[in-house]
């Protein structure tokens, strides 16, 4: 199969554009400093006073939905949902990839970024693919990311897509100084991107390279925007906050498979609750050979590999 | 209302003395205020466009800001090398110094603190980090604990240096009841900023160059060595500049201290070194590429050796008291130590924790123009704070500047 592209060499990024055109009138001296801070003129009031999104009651949750789909109507022209669904009762998301099928062609990783909105240039992606040498086994340090032959798999290698784990004990969570980030019930590890305050603790603290700042002015081409989003998932982020996979919570929690499960040509990746003990997810876990990635550091991934052959 | 008109005509006062002096301190002043000028355009750019003009990137996610950040956090904690003999075994010709070392601590938090405010992606969002207002993560968060103890530490230092100076200047006593237990407590605080400071790395086990149990112990001890080194360069030009007068007893004192701090710094080196290289587990990567490189990539690997060269040198130099007890070679010193602790504790500590990152690659990261303006900036306020601070507690601490007889007319 003909392998997607990788993700762009670091040195081809380049600085976004400025955002000086789009300078509004301010609403209050507050936020017109804050405004000046972040290089970015258009910061209201309520979204400077914003609280963490925890603490927030149903009204004010409301009220910040409804502030936020009328800033993407301006931004995009475009109607944007802005869903705030509860993780379902009962249910804990776990995630199984199956090393012994995945084949590198990185379908995964272009469907993720198309669904959960990521910035196109600078380039956001979520999911890493290494190429990794059968020789070596699952070896870090044997591994390429930037892979690019014509075509996948390639003799002598194994491909192992790396995302967010989410760990049952997330460093990146502990870490946080401002309790940006959280573990929901079901046991996905979200990030207001609102209450992020972009000092990438996280980041040095994940041991999985899951989670992605937005270094520049993130950039998402109103004709590849998509609509129907969550507040803690793929809404349209800002520049100087950080992200990562949220096993699609916009779609899981409706009952819907994640983009990557979808789009696998393999039917390497597999989804489902925990907690069901009928559920495929459970049956993997139970009958094939399965390992954690740096079981060692004691993250408890909720994301496991396996060889199904 | 005695005591407000005082202050109001302290506060006159102060600042009479800051905008007078020679030609030199105008010259150094404006071009500190250059410096500042150069990195405030520096930071606008960023604010701009976000951090994406610097160099770093998802793969080394912090560098040459949070590197200067973790260093000066050394030279701050280092004020308490000087508190102790002094107030505790209350050893005189140190005691007027430890003043200095205050100010110098007071100067480094402020350049901290701007570290850590550039580095930060929404700056916007600062209060969410103030407690109470916003949701500070506490205690889970150790960067919640340094923001505390920093910022504590900041004001503790502040009001000890303020109130000593204002009660010299309206002649009378200081409250020893008062300053001596504040006086105190900011040793374990400066032992604390530090520790908390490493274990901010230190409790990061998915970057196993930072997870070592080393790495408080090894913090303080490159601290005691770097702050003083500044401080000592410090005392002799004051000596030379102004009618201070410090004890050569006192300066050699200090370097004696710091040959036997660096002389543990290197030990905890070495044995960093032997536990890495002997084991020789997989997490060898990230020495190896501090020392020798990876793959081809050693942007790293000579101010690696420079950093240990240097702290050899510096620490014979300080250790034999011939070259001690000489300028030349106590001036060298100063500045060997001064390099060797900049070096390891900056982007030698913080690039290979990243280097190769979480996933194996090697992103090889040297700072932007833009970070080192606004880091050069940073460091101008710094100085400029200093250099501020020490205009007016000079004349202060010499009695020649008091409420009764205010500026002596011989005074710059």
């Amino acid at each position: 199969m003909n392998p997607e592209k990788p993700l762009k060499p670091i040195s081809e990024c380049t600085p976004c554009a400025s955002s000086d055109s789009r300078r509004l009138f301010l609403g209050t001296a507050a936020a017109a400093v804050a405004g000046a801070l972040t290089g970015c003129g258009k910061l209201s009031m309520d979204e400077f006073l914003q609280h963490n999104f925890r603490e927030l009651s149903k009204a004010e949750i409301q009220h910040v939905i409804a502030r936020l789909e009328k800033e993407y109507q301006e931004k995009y022209g475009k109607a944007v949902q802005v869903g705030v669904d509860p993780a379902l009762q009962g249910v804990i998301f776990g995630y199984a990839l199956d090393l012994s099928r995945c084949i590198g062609c990185r379908r995964c990783v272009h469907a993720c970024v198309k669904e959960n909105n990521q910035s196109r240039e600078p380039e956001v992606q979520w999911i890493r693919v290494l190429q990794m040498d059968k020789e070596e086994g699952v070896n870090i340090h044997h591994a390429d990311p930037y892979y690019a032959p014509d075509r996948v798999p390639e003799e002598g290698h194994f491909y192992m897509p790396v995302q967010c784990q989410q760990c049952k004990k997330p460093p990146c969570v502990k870490v946080c100084p401002v309790g940006a980030t959280w573990q929901e019930k079901d046991g996905i590890v979200v990030v207001d991107y609102n209450w992020c305050i972009g000092c990438r603790y996280c980041m040095a603290a994940c041991p999985y390279g899951a989670r992605h700042f937005n270094w520049g002015e993130p950039t998402l081409p109103v004709e590849e925007l998509n609509t129907a989003t969550h507040y803690l998932g793929n809404r349209p982020r800002q520049k100087g906050v950080v992200e990562k996979c949220t096993f699609c919570i916009q779609r899981t929690r409706k009952g819907l498979y994640p983009a990557c499960v979808e789009i696998c040509p393999t039917g390497s990746r597999k989804f489902g609750n925990l907690m069901d003990p009928k559920s495929e997810i459970r049956y993997v876990l139970e009958n094939k050979r399965v390992f954690l990635f740096k079981e060692d550091l004691n993250t408890q991934p909720k994301f496991f590999y396996f060889y199904g052959v | 209302m005695q005591t407000l008109s005082n202050l109001r005509r302290f506060i006159q006062d102060s600042f009479r003395l800051m905008i007078q002096g020679n030609n030199y301190y105008y010259l150094w002043v404006a071009f500190l205020l250059l410096l500042i000028l150069a990195g405030g355009v520096a930071y606008t750019s960023q604010l701009r466009h976000g951090l994406i003009v610097s160099h770093m990137r998802d793969q080394v996610s912090w560098g040459f800001y949070i590197g200067n950040f973790t260093f000066l956090v050394g030279v701050a904690a280092a004020a308490i090398m000087l508190v102790i003999p002094a107030y505790i075994y209350d050893w005189e010709p140190i005691k007027e110094i430890t003043l200095l070392g205050e100010l110098l601590a007071i100067s480094a938090l402020v350049m901290c603190l701007g570290f850590v405010m550039v580095d930060i992606g929404r700056p916007d969002r600062f209060w969410h980090i103030i407690p109470l207002v916003g949701r500070l993560n506490f205690p889970q968060s150790l960067l919640a604990w340094d923001v505390i103890v920093l910022n504590l530490y900041l004001l503790l230092n502040w009001f000890v240096v303020t109130y000593l100076l204002y009660c010299s200047y309206t002649g009378r006593h200081y409250v020893k009841a008062l300053v001596l237990p504040l006086v105190l407590f900011s040793i374990p605080a400066a032992v604390s900023i530090h520790s908390v400071t490493a274990f901010l790395y230190n409790g990061i086990a998915a970057r196993p160059f930072w997870n070592s149990a080393i790495l408080a112990p090894k913090f303080l001890a490159s601290a005691f060595c770097s702050g003083p080194a500044i401080l000592l360069v410090l005392l002799q030009v004051l000596r030379k500049t102004t009618r201070l007068a410090i004890k050569d007893e006192a300066i050699f004192k200090i370097a004696e201290l710091m040959a036997y701090t660096m002389g543990f710094n290197l030990f905890l080196t070495a044995a960093e070194v032997f536990k890495e290289f002997y084991s020789g587990t997989e997490h060898l990567v990230f020495i190896q590429y501090l020392f020798f490189g990876l793959k081809g990539h050693n942007a790293l690997v000579p101010f690696a050796w420079a950093s240990v060269a240097t702290g050899l040198v510096a620490f014979l130099l300080f250790l034999i008291p011939q070259t001690r007890k000489k300028w030349l070679t106590l001036n060298l010193g100063c500045a060997l130590i001064y390099t060797s602790v900049y070096i390891e504790k900056g982007m030698g500590l913080i690039i290979p924790g990243l280097t190769p990152d979480a996933l194996g690659e090697i992103f090889e990261y040297t700072p932007s123009t833009v970070e080192v303006f606004v880091a050069a900036g940073i460091f101008a306020i710094g100085f400029l704070v200093f250099t501020l601070m020490l205009k007016v507690a000079v004349p202060i601490m010499l009695g020649e500047f008091t409420l009764n007889r205010g500026v002596l007319p011989n005074v710059e």
